[in-house]
């Protein structure tokens, strides 16, 4: 394609194509530090293109391919096109990731043991990680937990934070030396601002660590707190993975690893204070 | 039970996990469900035996047969039970 971006994140090599220079200079700028493919080969290919020739230049509308699409996806405005990328990336993860159990979830880890913390859209996981990040823990991700089959460890796939609406200015606060992506207003999510993940986090993206603690956060009632039975907790963890059934017998034996050797917590929280304070007193209780 | 080699288990508190390699499903079952794949183990039990081991067992009253034959007939459906 026209431009091209190659990068690498955690174990994961992507290969970004555009029709359009803008959304790559962007991802140049955001993904500087982050080292590229290994031996120049990508896992994974995403393209941004037009869906007419025209339509580089008249209203031009960014359409997501790549190497697995959905056939109905609705494209961007230009303007919007880093977060093509972004959705684009996701995709190529959530449909053709088979090395490891993809579980939808945020990581942070802390002393070698992973905090992850999963939920419906809106639960607050990136939010919460970008501000646990905020307090001295590392950020492994916050979109995709990697299993590995084999170890049960838990790889690091630190992107760029996806920051919706109300928790962009929370975490801005929280982080005033941070490194934001371009404000994309009104997208089909909402407002949308990526945090850039700390140097920390980079440096460690090779280091996988141990689960210790599968959180299912909940924004909006009174804190509240219970343990999750492991038939719950398997349940929910199938419902929050993009590849459970495609990997058969590996993908029940990771997630059953998991959920007999990993305690689980559902936490209720009114404000991202309390679920900070929620987060550090479980933590300190294993 | 089907084969064993064709199922792999976990326990899970009351639940139990079972992946059926054959069709690549996973199953959540609960009571009465692994008792009676207990039971019948690998080499299998007539109705009657079933029934009457279950009762011996867990010490059930009066055994409902009829709804012991639907859960058999859901586990046979799912392949974890087969009829010899």
């Amino acid at each position: 394609m026209r431009h091209v971006f190659p990068v690498r994140i955690g174990p994961v090599g992507f290969r970004i194509g555009s029709d359009w220079r803008t959304p790559i200079a962007q991802l140049e700028s955001l993904y500087a530090d982050y080292p590229k493919p290994r031996d120049g080969v990508a896992d994974f290919n995403v393209r941004l293109f037009a869906a007419r020739p025209w339509r580089r230049f008249m209203r031009p509308a960014v359409m997501i391919g790549g190497d697995f699409v959905l056939p109905e996806a609705a494209p961007l405005p230009l303007a919007q096109g880093l977060l093509a990328a972004e959705m684009g990336m996701n995709l190529q993860m959530a449909l053709g990731q088979r090395r490891y159990l993809l579980l939808h979830a945020a990581v942070v880890e802390r002393d070698g043991r992973a905090l992850v913390m999963t939920g419906v859209s809106g639960a607050g996981k990136s939010t919460l990680a970008a501000l646990l990040g905020a307090r001295g823990w590392r950020l492994m991700g916050d979109e995709f937990a990697l299993v590995d089959p084999e170890t049960g460890l838990i790889h690091p796939f630190p992107r760029l934070v996806s920051l919706k609406n109300a928790a962009i200015g929370v975490v801005a606060d929280a982080l005033p030396e941070a490194r934001f992506g371009p404000l994309l207003a009104a997208t089909p999510k909402g407002d949308i601002r990526h945090l850039v993940p700390d140097s920390a986090a980079l440096a460690a993206m090779d280091m996988p660590a141990e689960p210790a603690l599968i959180l299912f956060p909940q924004f909006g009632f009174e804190a509240a707190e219970r343990a999750v039975p492991p038939s719950e907790v398997f349940v929910r963890l199938t419902q929050a993975s993009t590849n459970y059934v495609a990997l058969g017998e590996r993908g029940f034996d990771a997630l059953t690893r998991i959920v007999k050797t990993v305690p689980a917590r559902a936490i209720d929280y009114p404000d991202t204070d309390s679920a900070v304070a929620q987060v550090e007193a479980l933590w300190a209780a294993l | 039970m089907a084969r064993p080699e064709s199922l792999r288990v976990a326990h899970l508190d009351s639940f139990m996990a079972v992946y059926h390699r054959s069709s690549g499903i996973t199953h959540l079952i609960t009571a009465p469900a692994p008792e009676i794949m207990a039971v019948l183990g690998e080499a299998g039990l007539t109705f009657a035996a079933l029934t009457e081991r279950l009762a011996a067992d867990y010490e059930l009253g009066d055994t409902d047969a009829a709804a012991l034959a639907a859960r058999l007939d859901e586990l046979v459906a799912a392949g974890l039970v087969s009829v010899a």
